[in-house]
Order: C-alpha cells, then structure tokens, then sequence
C-alpha cells in the first residue's frame, strides 16, 4: 500500500508535462491538470495497481470569471481499499469549454455531467446523452455561472453590500 | 400512409414486434415523488427505461451562494427530508471543518444520537413503503406510530418536526430538554418490541419473499461503478460505510456493525436497512449512556451565537450578535470536502470558500442523484410491479434528487 505522497510522486513522474500544479490542501491532495489529459489520468488512476482509485465519488463544476480559463470541472475519486481520496481539478476556456467524458471509466458520471452541463456549459465531449437535467430543455442559458445573478439586477432597493453578495 | 403514433415503438427489424410506452409519473402514487419513467414496454416485461429528473428543482446550489454560512441550513432540510437532521449537521461539520473548530465529546455524541434517530425515521419509512408496495400495509401503519414518536422527540429539541434546522455550527442552540431524554429512553424501550413485530410480519413472510428476492438486483462491481453508497451498495456487498472509514463526530468510539448482503436485490436492500436500524438502536443507547458533561457548544463566540440577555446587556455579545446575524465570521479562504453517512448514501459537501461570507461555490454530493442512474439497468427484463419495489427500496427522495 502506497501513501499519498507516493501515488503524487508516481502520477507526476508518469504526468510530468500534463500536470499544471499539486495544490497542498488541508483534507484532500488536489491536482490540477490540463483539459486535454483528464481522460488519461483518470484512467491511469482508476487502472493502475498502486493508486486504485475505482470510486468516483463527486463531479461538479466552478466558474472563475477572472481567469483566462474561467471554466473548472472538479472530480473527486475514491480508493476504498485504502480509504485514500484525491481531487483533479482542469480548466477550460470560455470559447471552447470542453473537456473528455468519463463515462466510460465510470457509469456514476454520465448524469454529474450532465448536470455540469446544465448548469455551466461545459461540453462532455463523447458522452452518451449530453442534455439539460435538472433545468427545462428550452433554457437558452447556464444559470450557475457567475454572470446570472440569482435576483432582478435591475432593482435598486437593495444595496448588496449589506446583503452577502 | 398512416400516420405514425408516436407512443408505439415499431423496431425496424422486426416489424410484426410493437412495444408500448408507459408514463409512471410524474404523479404517481406508486413513485412517492416527482419523477418519471417512460417506460418501454413488451406487454408487462420492461424493455427500457429513461427517467425524467428535475420536476421540483429548486437551485440549491445558486441560491447557497449568495446566503451567509449559517443561513444555508435550512436548504439542506429540504433535500432528503426524510433525514433532515443529518443533512443539518453535515452542513455544520463542513463549516467547522473549514473554520479548524473541534468538537467535544458532549457535542459528538448529542450529534449521534441525532443523527441515528434521523437513520431510523429514513429506515422506517423505507422499509415500510416496500411493504406496502408489495401489498402488505399493516407494518407501514405500526411503524409510522414510532416516527411520529422520534418526530415529537426533535420537536421537544429543536421546536421542528420535518425540516429540524438543527444544530448550529459550532454545537447546538440548547441542552437537551429532559422531556427530550425521557421521550427517549421510552422509545428506545418500545422500538425494539415494534421492529420485532414488524420482521415477524415480513422478513420470513413467503409472499413477501417471493416478492422481493432477486428483484433488481446489482452486482457489486456494477454499483461501485455507479457510485452506489449507503445501505443500497452494502446490499450487494461492499462493506463502505463513510461512520467507519473516515469517522467523524467521534463515531470510532463504539462498537456497531455493519451489515452487508450478497446480491443487491430488493430483499438484501430491506434486511440490510432493518439490521441498520438495530445497529441504531444500540448506538443511541451507548451515546446516551456515556453522554459526557460539559457545553452543548464549543466556545467559539465569532461563530455561535451568544445568549440573547446577554446581547442587551454586554457590548462583546452585541457587537458578536450583530457580526455573525450579517454573516461576518471571518472564514478562511479554502475549499473542504465533508461527507457524512446519510439515511440513503454518502452525503457529500464540497465548499469553496473565497474568504466572503457566502460559499463561492457549493456542490452537494447527494447519493440518490448518483444511484438512481441505474434504474434502467436493474429493471431491465422485469416486469412493472417489480419495478415499483425496486424504486421504493432503493429511497429515492426526489428533494434529494433534485437539490
């Protein structure tokens, strides 16, 4: 059984030039790594001997606005056997928000991104069924990307420095 | 030509074969919930499935980011509402987590009993509906007795009943009422009476059995690829259990079991949620019963509120009111992820914090999204009221399944 520090060691070595940056993080290692390698890493962790990461437990995305690659998708898998989690973080751009689905690796993630999807517009390319989930087909929008505000922004009542953001 | 109706699926290569299609749902009492299935039908055999999620899709995660830390409590409520409180404490051991505040042993173990009473009114209620899905309502109306019963117990705690809001990060409002304790003890005396009664009435029933055994089943392998967690993965199996792999709110501290099936059917799915339920049983009698002294909250005055005289009276209470009422409690930048055994799986939380007094982003890893995916492939060749247990046994809660 390999520690974390281990399976880091291993990934960088077989990733060196796909990894962007290993972010120290308090609960889980984080690794952030380009949009065009996910598939392979993912692969390599769930296939490989020593990481073993068969579990995906969360997919999700985040919305960076400021960034030059505003899009994230966020994975969190699992090895059981081990009890060891690890995050992959890859960014993507606005024009061109796409990365590789994973479905083929694991069932669990043909609806995650779906919802992805539904709510930011990042594109799974290659996936089974990439459709709206949870909002109705016919919204021409993403709704969680930081641009949509959550109420009317036209209203003027109401000074959002006293009311979070 | 004649024109085509859209409900009769002709298949190309066999044109003599007509498969219907079947709406089950949006309303329908059999699905306890909001959701549908279009079924494909070969007379009463399913030949596929296709849900339609998102009916009472109310933007959870949108709305969290724009509420202060404490103000997003009541959103968890709502999304397995069948075990709110665990979904409440979840959300307050993710903040905790993100602040660095430990708990006290007095704090864990009032959250355990909390928690496990939530477990057993999911487990209740699970196990009963499959009951009365396959026809046998009297169990259902016995149990339902006891939920009501733990139901007046969070009353007594909280001052709720279905959507508890209880806790508060950093420990609880209050002690717990002796009216709280001695509704307690009487239910921990009665439960196990009651749970004998109602195996007795369906787990050796024969008609039942035949019911349940080897209907939707999963093999292990595939619900680990599905992200099965929660009792539906320990049915076909997998020993996964988020209390005992990475144990939170000083759960290492007892003994208890956890029971696993072998095939992953509807059967395995109820005798492992009912064993659950005995496991439960005993953890709150052990929690009672080592309940330490001390505070009911840490002391964490940026983060818990202060008493409400003291508020009047003194201007470090004032001042703090007023911080943590406009959401000021100083968190860090960072992101955590928590997770904690809910009533139905793995209950997630993953927040990212930009040091602001909302989340910058926070996603809910909420199982029944995760697992219902692998409806299709578990009814697949069975008839329509074996998929009517499926669905009841894996508890689907379309508040969860929606967020």
């Amino acid at each position: 059984m390999a520690d974390t520090n281990d399976i880091l060691e291993i990934v960088k070595k077989r990733f060196e030039t796909e990894i962007i940056s290993v972010e120290p993080s308090s609960d889980i290692p984080s690794i952030v790594v380009t949009s065009s390698s996910v598939y392979n890493i993912i692969e390599f962790l769930k296939n490989d001997k020593d990481t073993g990461y068969e579990f995906l437990t969360d997919l999700c995305g985040i919305h960076y606005p400021e960034s030059n690659l505003p899009f994230g998708v966020v994975y969190h898998l699992h090895n059981l056997a081990d009890n060891r989690r690890i995050r992959i973080k890859t960014f993507v751009p606005l024009e061109k928000p796409e990365v590789a689905t994973v479905t083929p690796l694991f069932s669990a993630a043909n609806w995650m991104e779906r919802e992805t999807y539904d709510f930011y517009g990042i594109v799974f390319r290659d996936h089974p069924n990439l459709k709206r989930i949870l909002n109705v087909e016919f919204l021409d929008f993403f709704p969680m990307r930081k641009e949509y505000p959550l109420e009317d922004p036209t209203r003027e009542d109401k000074d959002n420095r006293f009311f979070g953001r | 030509m004649p024109v085509k109706d859209p409900h009769i699926i002709i298949q190309p290569e066999d044109t003599d074969k007509v498969y219907t299609t079947l709406n089950l749902g949006p309303t329908h009492p059999a699905t306890h919930g909001i959701f549908q299935n279009i079924l494909t039908m070969d007379g009463e055999i399913i030949i596929d499935a296709e849900q339609t999620v998102g009916y009472i899709h109310r933007a959870f995660e949108k709305i969290a980011e724009q509420r202060p830390y404490y103000q997003i409590k009541p959103l968890t409520d709502r999304m397995n509402y069948c075990s709110s409180p665990i979904n409440n404490i979840g959300w307050d051991m993710t903040v905790e987590k993100l602040l660095g505040i430990e708990t006290s042993k007095k704090i864990d173990y009032m959250r355990i009993i909390i928690m496990e009473l939530a477990r057993i009114t999911d487990h209740l209620i699970c196990n009963s509906v499959i009951g009365v899905d396959s026809g046998a309502l009297t169990g259902f109306t016995y149990v339902f007795q006891e939920r009501e019963a733990i139901y007046e117990i969070y009353e007594e705690m909280c001052g709720a009943r279905l959507t508890t809001n209880m806790g508060r990060i950093g420990g609880f409002e209050r002690d717990f009422p002796p009216a709280a304790i001695k509704k307690l003890n009487e239910l921990l005396d009665r439960l196990p009476k009651v749970l004998r009664e109602f195996e007795k009435l369906l787990m050796r029933n024969r008609i039942f059995m035949d019911r349940t055994i080897n209907v939707g089943p999963i093999s292990a392998e595939r619900a680990l690829n599905y992200g099965f967690t929660g009792p539906n993965l320990r049915a076909a199996g997998v020993d996964y259990d988020v209390r005992v792999t990475t144990p939170y709110s000083s759960y290492d501290d007892f003994d208890f079991v956890i029971p696993v099936g072998t095939n992953g059917d509807t059967y395995d799915r109820f005798c492992v949620r009912q064993e659950e339920l005995w496991q439960s049983i005993k953890l709150i009698r052990n929690a009672l019963d080592n309940m330490p002294e001390g505070s009911y909250h840490v002391d964490v005055p940026s983060v818990f509120l202060p008493p409400k005289e003291d508020v009047y009276g003194k201007m470090e209470a004032l001042i703090y009111h007023f911080k943590i009422v406009m959401g000021e409690i100083g968190v860090p930048a960072g992101e955590v992820y928590h997770s904690v055994e809910g009533g139905n799986g793995e209950l997630g939380f993953y927040l990212v914090s930009d040091g602001g007094r909302t989340p910058y982003r926070l996603h809910f890893r909420r199982p029944c999204f995760i697992y219902y995916q692998a409806f299709p492939e578990m009814i697949r060749g069975s008839v329509l009221s074996d998929a009517i247990l499926t669905m009841s046994s894996m508890n689907v809660i379309a508040g969860e399944l929606d967020a």
